[in-house]
């Protein structure tokens, strides 16, 4: 890290650098849109269905990315973060008849808004503290809804982002509609993110993550900077409430159990939690799970008890280890760290 | 004002517990600085251990001590094959202080679905081992019932056991000696691997206790001590964290308090009313109501 | 080989050679000590010694026995006893159970108390304050507290790190005076890690001098205190 240069070939070199990666990036996100235009045309329908799940747990493993792997604060409440969002996003469109683009918008600002709220307080937080506050909003706030009938109670509301266009086709299915919807939306939230790393803010956390007393030292402002990470990893969590809101066409409390926040956590650890692109991998993951452990349990031929308890068991087993074996992430991003 | 005092003794007995699950989460927090989330899990089975007992048995006073001893086990099982791992592998790097978080949730995720795979995920009840009918005074009935009585006698007995154990024996000052400061124990010839792993097994005694005692007033399932382990951390805040008899007293306020706003403003402001006063301790009196200096950053 | 021998020992400090390639050796009942600048790697080397830091290579024993990839609390049990730089006491605690501390993994509870017992003749004002928390002591005090302590585990190797640090001169000259009686009294062998280098060299019999982790020079302490070059260069007059 300490090169010595002139700064201003320093200067020269990083900006190189980051344009470099800013054209990589983007030919990135543009082969990824391709690809996923010409698979989601070969393949059925519960495929595209899982498709658009995936998207979905991208932009919400990101959001943890961001959190965790670059600020260094960590948040086992983002399943109510997504509450909060689903929720905003529903009543935006049932109550003001918003189009369904604009009720994204309302979703990611609801939930941005309260997470800085929230982020206030956890900015003066770490670790242990952070991790048990948003523990108590994830167990308590989705069941919060039960108390109010505008949020719909046990049923919850319908949220319905409508048929697809006429002008995609007649064979154009509603789970490909989500599934468009819902890559779309992922291919932005990871391209807004994967700016915001890149900018002043991006190396700000850092910094912060590796060594906060220096980095408060050279003038970070440590408690900004935490709410800042904090807000928008809330914003992109509660777009992914919206977004998987849509894919069931429903928002109820118990869609968004203590589990959905532990599994986006995992999906983040299992990506390598400093790692953007890894999200997908996490996300797929996820998607997998419950899908190889069906096919396990059907094999094996055991009871129900097993059968539903098999993937959580599979999900926890992964994020032990991953934790014991690969604590920073798969090895091929811990070389490169090394490196810079 | 008989109102005020029966609330007062529910939120007593209620807060009971809540002491308990903060007595066993900052049990390891001094010891490890590890904030036990997987503390519910081990409780759970613990307590389904326990379970198995009374149904065999009949007998809710056989399965009491068993649930015990099994939470100390377990306890001590975990910081063996898991904790002692994660300190040597995962003790650098940008996941080094989120590692323990995410292992014992990890854990938590684990025990459940081990729990489910035996018993299942319906809703059991256990066998009462005294009346829940609440007292009987001439002709009024009160809501406390001696099941609560028995828990408030329960936990103060185990609280005083602690903390003989803690003030008096020279196990209680390598425990704490060890928590202070592990590098001063160690050269001091403490067996700190062994202590710690003795801390953890005590804390999941606690939580064992935590867990059948508050089963037969409610029900088990796999995931039924989980509101116990959030009220217990935000009893331990409250507590400050580092203090066993902040831990004790941070869950009676909760429980009080609680009580109160469920008796007198609305039950389905219970949550809320959790969740503001962990908000308020954090950001007014981060130290916690009843503890020392230290700040919270590590 | 009795007494204290180092051979070739090498130690890093992260990245950096903190201890490279050091050799020494202390015999049974010598006060030794061990004299370097801030980053020399004296701290290191106690460390090491101590099991308190791994070792990368080389060899220590102690009575011809290698103490080297022990843990410190199964080192305490063979009188290899470490008293850590400057606050070597545990704030929380009280002056008593500080002192207990020492002697907790010993069976022999009698042998505890008389040796308890010779601390507080020892040191009068431990045995004034032994309910006060250790937090309430003033510096000297801390220090009388942490080699307290570790006479209650019946040392036969001291190893002090800096107990001079952050003390009055008066303070310092009580503790090396204490230091030289206890050597005397118990036949200990004391390696003591100073950068107070005239004060420690004056109650040592042999000085050890090393410089960004390796020897300098060992001999007499009177030796190294009356050579000019050694004097100008490491002893600071």
């Amino acid at each position: 890290m300490l090169k010595r240069k002139p700064t201003t070939q320093v200067q020269i070199d990083m900006d190189k650098n980051i344009a470099r990666r800013k054209i990589i990036g983007a030919a990135f996100f543009i082969f990824l849109g391709i690809a996923l235009y010409v698979a989601s045309n070969i393949v059925d329908e519960l495929r595209v269905y899982q498709g658009a799940t995936v998207a979905v747990y991208v932009v919400a493993i990101s959001s943890i990315i961001l959190l965790t792997g670059y600020s260094g604060q960590i948040s086992l409440g983002h399943g109510a973060l997504m509450a909060v969002g689903a929720y905003a996003a529903v009543l935006s469109r049932n109550y003001w008849n918003f189009p369904i683009p604009l009720t994204f918008a309302v979703a990611v600002l609801a939930a941005a808004l309260f997470g800085a709220l929230l982020g206030m307080a956890a900015g003066r937080l770490s670790g242990p503290y952070l991790a048990g506050t948003t523990l108590a909003l994830a167990v308590g706030l989705p069941s919060l809804a039960n108390q109010f009938k505008i949020l719909g109670g046990e049923e919850g509301l319908t949220y319905d982002v409508g048929f697809p266009p006429l002008a995609l086709g007649q064979d154009f299915t509603q789970y490909k509609w989500f599934f468009w919807i819902a890559a779309l939306a992922a291919l932005a939230a990871t391209w807004v993110i994967f700016n915001v790393l890149g900018s002043r803010y991006g190396r700000q956390w850092r910094a912060l993550r590796s060594n906060p007393t220096a980095a408060a030292l050279l003038g970070v402002h440590v408690a900004r900077s935490k709410v800042l990470a904090f807000t928008i990893s809330s914003g992109v969590a509660g777009l992914a409430g919206a977004l998987m809101s849509m894919t069931i066409s429903l928002v109820t409390p118990s869609a968004f159990p203590l589990s959905l926040s532990f599994a986006i956590v995992t999906g983040a650890v299992l990506a390598g939690v400093t790692l953007l692109t890894g999200s997908i991998v996490g996300a797929v993951v996820l998607v997998a799970i419950p899908e190889v452990t069906a096919a396990l349990a059907t094999h094996l031929g055991g009871s129900e008890k097993v059968t539903s308890n098999l993937p959580g068991l599979m999900m926890s087993a992964l994020l032990i280890l991953s934790v014991l074996f690969f604590p920073n992430g798969p090895q091929l991003h811990r070389r490169k760290t090394r490196k810079s | 004002m008989s109102r005020i005092i029966n609330t007062l003794l529910i939120g007593i007995s209620g807060g009971s517990i809540y002491s308990l699950m903060s007595l066993a989460l900052v049990l390891v927090w001094r010891s490890t600085r590890v904030v036990n989330f997987a503390q519910a899990g081990q409780a759970i089975l613990s307590t389904y251990i326990g379970y198995v007992v009374v149904t065999h048995t009949d007998n809710y006073w056989l399965a009491f001590p068993v649930a015990l001893l099994s939470g100390a086990l377990i306890g001590a099982l975990v910081d063996i094959f898991l904790i002692r791992i994660l300190a040597r592998r995962a003790n650098s790097g940008p996941v080094a202080a989120i590692a323990p978080v995410i292992a014992t949730l990890g854990l938590l995720g684990l025990i459940r679905a081990i729990v489910g795979m035996i018993w299942g995920g319906d809703l059991r009840r256990f066998k009462l081992p005294v009346t829940n009918h609440g007292f009987t005074f001439g002709h009024t009935t009160i809501p406390f019932a001696p099941i609560n009585l028995l828990i408030v006698v329960t936990t103060v007995i185990v609280m005083l056991i602690f903390s003989v154990i803690f003030q008096r024996t020279n196990l209680g000052l390598a425990l704490r000696a060890s928590a202070f400061s592990p590098e001063i124990a160690r050269l001091a010839g403490v067996r700190v691997d062994l202590t710690r792993t003795i801390g953890w097994a005590f804390a999941g005694a606690a939580g064992a206790i935590a867990g059948v005692l508050v089963t037969p007033t409610n029900y088990l399932s796999p995931n039924s001590l989980d509101l116990l382990l959030v009220s217990g951390f935000v009893a331990a805040v409250i507590g400050g964290l580092e203090s066993l008899i902040g831990a004790a007293l941070g869950g009676l306020v909760l429980g009080i308090s609680l009580a109160f706003v469920l008796e007198y403003i609305s039950s389905s402001l219970a949550f809320p009313v959790a969740f503001v006063v962990l908000m308020a301790v954090l950001l007014i009196k981060p130290a916690g109501l009843f503890g020392g200096k230290r700040v919270r950053s590590a | 080989m009795s007494g204290l021998v180092v051979n070739d020992l090498h130690v890093f400090h992260g990245a950096i050679r903190a201890v490279d390639g050091l050799s020494f050796s202390v015999e049974t009942g010598q006060l030794a000590a061990i004299i370097g600048a801030n980053g020399a790697g004296k701290t290191t080397l106690l460390r090491a010694l101590t099991g308190l830091k791994s070792v990368q290579s080389g060899s220590a024993t102690w009575n011809g026995e290698s103490m080297l990839r022990q843990k410190p609390e199964n080192l305490v049990r063979q009188g290899i006893v470490h008293v850590s730089d400057g606050k070597s006491v545990i704030p929380e605690l009280s002056v008593k159970e500080n002192l207990a501390l020492g002697g907790l993994w010993r069976r022999d509870k009698k042998d505890v108390a008389i040796v308890t017992k010779e601390v507080l003749d020892l040191f009068p004002r431990l045995g004034e304050r032994m309910s006060q928390s250790a937090d309430t002591l003033s510096g000297g005090e801390r220090q009388m507290l942490a080699i307290g302590r570790s006479l209650i585990s019946r040392p036969s190797l001291l190893l002090l790190d800096e107990p001079s640090l952050g003390l009055a001169p008066l303070v310092i000259e009580q503790i090396f005076q204490a230091i030289k009686s206890l050597q005397a009294r118990l036949n200990l062998t004391v390696v003591l890690v100073e950068q107070n280098a005239m004060g420690a060299l004056r109650i040592a019999d042999i000085g050890v001098i090393v410089n960004l982790g390796r020897l300098v020079t060992v001999g007499p302490s009177q030796e190294l205190i009356n050579n000019p070059a050694l004097r100008a260069a490491y002893l600071g007059y």
